[in-house]
């Protein structure tokens, strides 16, 4: 594991009344992609602008490197900021862009140019130097800001939505060039996005965030498979939340039918919310599932197919390549280690309450 | 004919009557004699002493004009941008509520107000300050221009201020400028266009009063425009004040296609 980076220590911030962070604290390694996911107004914005330097926190430190930079002006950081809606100077050329940093730290002309070659190679936008940001696409203004930003050769890049205007699939292609970015220059991101694709693709790390606090942290394969609260298992990817008692360890009663699962340390008797996810729901004939069903929708999705499966009073979302016309009775079935079981929340507040590893 | 170009024949016909009319007749007695020949003479005059000086003096009386304006203006958009909703539209309704008043009546107050015995000097005098005795110079001309002129050149410039994207502001410092090389090398050159805005209805207004300086600089201090009005209305030499007027006409031309050049987008359309 790399060392810390940033330590964000009880981070406080509300506007106008309004708490947007409550007590949050997240640490950042160095050369880690790691992504602020949640809905808008869920504090992953405020976040990364208490990272930039655009505001300061009502309590709390931001420590950089071992050093306070809590209340260090932007202009004194060593990090830089690619905007949302690329933020680019439009009334400069596209090298004048990228050169603004530099020659604001009096580089000579000769290190700078060679910069602009590099950043604009590194982007693959070669021979754009004399162009003006108004005659570039989305995506090739989003791949200038990133490159205006990174011949400042930051430690950490902060990315605010940086594909939120483009269409998909120019999104898709900026993803993998992000990752491939990220590992050539071998810098920490931090990236912020509402889309669980985009962060399920990119990040190393992903900070599940609602209301100001973080649900979960973790690594894709981990938030994705093992959702630590209902919150976050119904953000990333769809799913089955059933309200379910745990009869003892390894055993959980599901809408009146007894699972085995793998999990354990829930108690005896407890209730509890279950995460079955439609791709691991298992179709098959009526006699030989563990519960009945009817099959009430179908929808085509390309790769699979989608049904909705009633079933002891509960609509079950399913994801599968085998096809079951509307109507047909079914059995469903669960492999034990696809149940994910997580305590209750016992009040709304807690279900909001800070997780970490 | 379509039907739009039939819903603008009214403007076609008030620009006729109001403009074209107007202006071919200014341009047919600034190019002819009594007699009705042509001559170049009406706008040669310029040239003799008395006209030039009071071109020359309208030009610089109206270049400090617009410079003050735009001293006053630009720090005070500025501060109208920081400023939250709520307050920003009060501040900004301080400064149009004036401009509703009439022209004529507001720079008759300022009268009132410079004179010997006016309102400032009853006040100065009782507080035992010297008095202030500006009438009748260019000094109050130079403040009539800015008191009626100042909100034209706030408003273009809070516009394209107000434009500016507060990210381009954060990117700015983000990659290390501190706040005089944010205004210098951003704020600054984004509100250019503004600025020109700002300059032109402030410049060409001021440039061809003669009430401002009727009414502020007595008999004392003539303006082109002063001298113009002269030729129309005391003379009666309209041949004199059309051609006189046609060499006003070449200055604001200039200044529109300055104008013109930087304000691509039209941010000076606002009034």
């Amino acid at each position: 594991m790399n060392k810390k980076l940033i330590d964000l220590k009880n981070i406080s911030k509300s506007f106008d009344g309004q708490m947007v962070l409550d007590d949050l604290n997240l640490y950042i390694r160095e050369n880690e992609f790691l992504t602020l996911l949640g809905p808008s107004g869920c504090g992953k914005t405020t976040t990364l602008r208490i990272l930039g330097g655009f505001e300061t926190p009502d309590t709390g430190h931001v420590i950089f490197d071992g050093t306070d930079i809590t209340k260090l002006p932007p202009n004194k950081r060593q990090l830089n900021t690619v905007f949302q809606k690329y933020a680019l100077f439009t009334h400069m050329t596209i090298a004048e862009n990228i050169a603004f940093g530099l020659k604001i730290k009096n580089k000579s002309k000769a290190y700078i140019d060679d910069k602009i070659k590099y950043a604009l190679k590194l982007v693959n936008l070669d021979g754009f130097e004399n162009r003006m940001p108004d005659s570039l696409s989305g995506g090739q203004q989003q791949r200038i800001a990133i490159a205006r930003a990174i011949v400042n050769e930051p430690k950490v890049l902060l990315l605010d939505e940086p594909l939120g205007a483009l269409d998909l699939k120019l999104r898709q292609d900026m993803q993998y060039e992000l990752i491939r970015l990220k590992n050539e220059l071998g810098i920490t991101f931090i990236y912020v996005t509402h889309d669980q694709e985009e962060a399920l693709t990119m990040s190393d790390t992903i900070v599940v965030m609602n209301q100001g606090y973080i649900q979960q942290i973790g690594s894709p394969e981990k938030i994705y498979n093992e959702p630590e609260n209902a919150f976050v298992a119904d953000f990333i990817g769809e799913s089955n939340i059933i309200s379910s008692t745990m009869i003892e360890d390894k055993l959980v009663e599901i809408l009146g039918v007894k699972f085995p699962c793998v999990d354990t340390g829930f108690g005896c008797n407890q209730p509890v919310d279950v995460v079955i996810r439609p791709e691991d729901v298992l179709l098959s004939s009526p006699a030989s599932g563990k519960m009945k069903g009817v099959v009430t929708h179908l929808i085509f999705k390309g790769v699979h197919y989608e049904m909705e499966v009633t079933a002891n009073g509960f609509e079950w979302l399913v994801h599968s390549t085998g096809m079951f016309p509307v109507g047909t009775e079914v059995g469903i079935d669960v492999d034990p280690f696809n149940i994910q079981i997580m305590n209750k929340p016992a009040s709304e507040d807690e279900e909001a309450v800070g997780v970490n590893e | 004919m379509n039907k739009k170009k039939l819903l603008g024949t009214p403007y076609f016909i008030w620009s006729a009557i109001f403009i074209v009319v107007p202006l071919c007749m200014v341009f047919y007695y600034g190019l002819t004699d009594k007699s009705g020949a042509f001559t170049l003479e009406n706008i040669i005059s310029i040239t003799t002493a008395e006209h030039s000086k009071a071109l020359w003096l309208a030009l610089v009386l109206s270049l400090i004009s617009t410079l003050i304006c735009l001293l006053l203006a630009y720090p005070l958009a500025m501060i109208l941008c920081n400023m939250n909703v709520n307050q920003h539209s009060f501040i900004l309704l301080i400064f149009i509520l004036p401009m509703w008043m009439n022209f004529l009546l507001r720079t008759l107050a300022w009268q009132t107000l410079l004179e010997k015995t006016g309102v400032i000097n009853s006040m100065l005098g009782f507080l035992h300050l010297p008095t202030l005795n500006i009438i009748n110079t260019p000094y109050a001309i130079v403040l009539g221009m800015v008191y009626n002129f100042l909100p034209f050149m706030v408003l273009p410039i809070y516009n394209s201020l107000a434009k500016i994207d507060g990210n381009v502001i954060n990117a700015a410092k983000d990659l290390g400028a501190n706040g005089l090389q944010v205004f210098t090398k951003i704020t600054l050159p984004l509100t250019i266009p503004g600025i020109i805005s700002g300059i032109t209805m402030v410049f060409i207004p001021a440039l061809t009063t003669f009430v401002i300086s009727k009414l502020l600089g007595g008999s004392k201090v003539l303006l082109i425009g002063n001298v113009v009005e002269e030729e129309f209305t005391q003379a009666s030499n309209w041949h004199l004040g059309s051609g006189l007027s046609i060499v006003l006409m070449l200055f604001i031309i200039v200044n529109m296609v300055i104008s013109a050049i930087f304000d691509k987008d039209g941010e000076g359309s606002v009034l």
